[in-house]
């Protein structure tokens, strides 16, 4: 690990500053994975701000009858809270899903958030790669790439964003409330939040040095069934392979809205407009299932050893629809 | 010539052995790792740099400790390098195999995926803190009793972290086998083993750290 100087910020205002005022400044919450990164010296920053003291633990009703989760609430703590429960358990659900009991006491909602991808050759140093080293090129194009991304790559990365929690807050209309430097504040929705790789992978989000995020703000609980599916090589402790986020509401027989999200698929949280309008309306049947599936997946391709993620994500987006029509 | 530039023609022995060491390191390291802690790629060697310090003060085990060390020191490190409490173990140091859990304020994390430093006024507790004395944690004699380990490498981690999760039970937290969010469930096998997927044992003891468990929350057989 490179030596880096340290500080223990004490106010929202001041880390934003310390973080501004340095080129090479992170700030650093829980840290599981920004030291993993430090210690391989993917990540090299030269001045770490910690920002664990500040008072940005809690979790508020807001007056539209949402929920306003701060940045610093641990990822168990969100899981457990009973509002997040009985009114968003597609939330507690995803979080439950992701890493372990340890993990999920130290990782913050911001931090989630912000976590990198686990491409093998964003981690391998002696590697190309266009998302740590730009210019370099991608290994995984043409390399082993099983865990990649099958939507919204480029020609110069293909990596996954491979956070559970984002993904269901991106079907819940999450939004990202950030401080700027000077002062200022900024609310961002998620479904703007991630930028797509496209000639710069190693620009992942719209935050700039030094703009923190405060807190994330849910809408009031939608109407309708909650389904959180992953699909994964193992029974726990591993990342989606492909993961479904859905929010289904039927009236009469037919599905009245749905608001569906993708984890494993793309380089940020999945969600396509094309998938949900037509389902709004109709009758639930494999046929509309299978027309969605297929929306969600327009425009993308495998890249060898991920292909089958094409097929996977529109089954189990059938059978998770199927789930829900059937339980409301 | 100046410095940098003599450092550059006339590499010191520890650049050239740090080399090496990266080299011998990248003969052995197999691309593909895919649990949910973080793939396993090669260190690169760390080269010269100006070292920063930073004073901590924290409990141990019920001992205050005051410290200064390298901003770099993690939990982990501090605890075995520098308070010489080696039960918290160092498996595989990026928080995928749980041999360092520890408690800190009655809570279960990775020591190695945490910075001394951000700890500093903490209640920190290893395993070496758990026992009354000569009177083993229920834990402990539980994990005697039912032979819940081989090498017992992983075993202070495992009880470090079933006593963090048995507090996380009796919150009342879900986990996602639970079937009902909002009720309090019950700690059934496939619960513990869900909830303690973060400790990995190499000699796959798990029956008998399920078994030893189940005893010390009260379940029975």
């Amino acid at each position: 690990m490179k030596a880096f100087t340290y500080e223990r910020a004490d106010s929202v205002a001041a880390a934003a500053r310390a973080v501004a005022d340095k080129p090479g400044a992170k700030f650093i919450a829980g840290g599981t994975n920004l030291l993993d990164l430090m210690k391989l010296e993917v990540e090299t920053p030269t001045h770490l701000v910690d920002v664990n003291r500040l008072p940005l633990a809690s979790i508020e009703e807001t007056p539209d009858g949402g929920l306003r989760i701060g940045a610093l609430v641990r990822n168990s703590d969100l899981a457990a809270d009973p509002r997040v429960r009985s009114n968003y358990p597609l939330l507690s659900r995803a979080l439950l899903a992701g890493a372990s009991g340890q993990l999920r006491n130290k990782a913050t909602t911001a931090g989630n958030l912000l976590q990198r991808t686990r491409c093998y050759y964003f981690y391998d140093t002696s590697k190309p790669c266009n998302k740590r080293m730009p210019g370099s090129g991608c290994s995984a194009i043409g390399g082993f790439n099983r865990i990649h991304a099958v939507v919204g790559a480029s020609d110069d990365c293909i990596a996954t964003h491979p956070s559970d929690m984002a993904v269901a807050m991106q079907a819940l209309d999450a939004k990202v409330e950030t401080a700027n430097p000077d002062g200022s504040a900024q609310t961002i929705p998620l479904a703007q939040f991630y930028r797509l790789p496209g000639t710069t992978p190693q620009i992942e989000t719209a935050l700039t040095q030094g703009q923190i995020i405060t807190a994330v703000a849910l809408p009031p609980a939608p109407q309708g069934t909650q389904i959180y599916r992953k699909v994964r090589d193992r029974a726990s402790y591993a990342f989606a392979l492909v993961s479904v986020a859905a929010i289904v509401e039927t009236a009469g027989g037919k599905i009245r809205a749905a608001r569906l999200a993708f984890g494993g698929l793309a380089p940020r949280p999945w969600r396509v407009a094309e998938a949900e309008h037509p389902l709004e309306g109709s009758t639930p049947n494999a046929t509309a299932f299978a027309k969605a599936g297929d929306a969600v997946v327009a425009g993308g391709r495998g890249y060898g050893h991920n292909d089958f993620k094409l097929p996977l994500v529109k089954r189990t987006l059938a059978a998770v629809l199927t789930a829900a029509t059937r339980a409301s | 010539m100046d410095r940098s530039e003599m450092r550059r023609l006339h590499p010191t022995r520890r650049q050239v052995m740090g080399t090496a060491a990266a080299v011998a390191i990248l003969g052995y390291t197999k691309p593909g790792f895919s649990t949910e802690g973080n793939p396993v790629a090669p260190v690169p060697p760390s080269t010269d740099q100006a070292i920063s310090k930073v004073p901590i003060r924290l409990i141990v085990n019920g001992t205050e400790q005051n410290l200064t060390l390298d901003t770099r020191t993690t939990l982990l490190d501090m605890l075995r390098e520098h308070l010489g409490l080696t039960g918290s173990k160092k498996g595989c140091d990026h928080g995928q195999c749980g041999a360092c859990t520890v408690l800190v304020d009655g809570r279960r994390i990775n020591a190695c995926l945490s910075l001394a430093a951000m700890h500093d006024g903490d209640n920190v507790t290893t395993i070496e803190g758990l026992a009354d004395g000569d009177r083993l944690h229920p834990l402990q004699a539980a994990f005697v009793r039912r032979d819940s380990y081989q090498c017992g490498y992983c075993t202070p981690g495992q009880i470090c972290s079933a006593a963090g999760m048995l507090n996380e039970h009796k919150a009342g937290w879900p986990s996602v086998v639970t079937g009902e969010l909002a009720t309090h469930a019950e700690l059934t096998e496939p619960e513990i083993r869900e909830r303690m997927s973060g400790n990995i044992c190499r000699c796959s003891a798990y029956p008998n750290i399920v078994a030893a468990i189940r005893d010390a929350a009260g379940e029975t057989l």
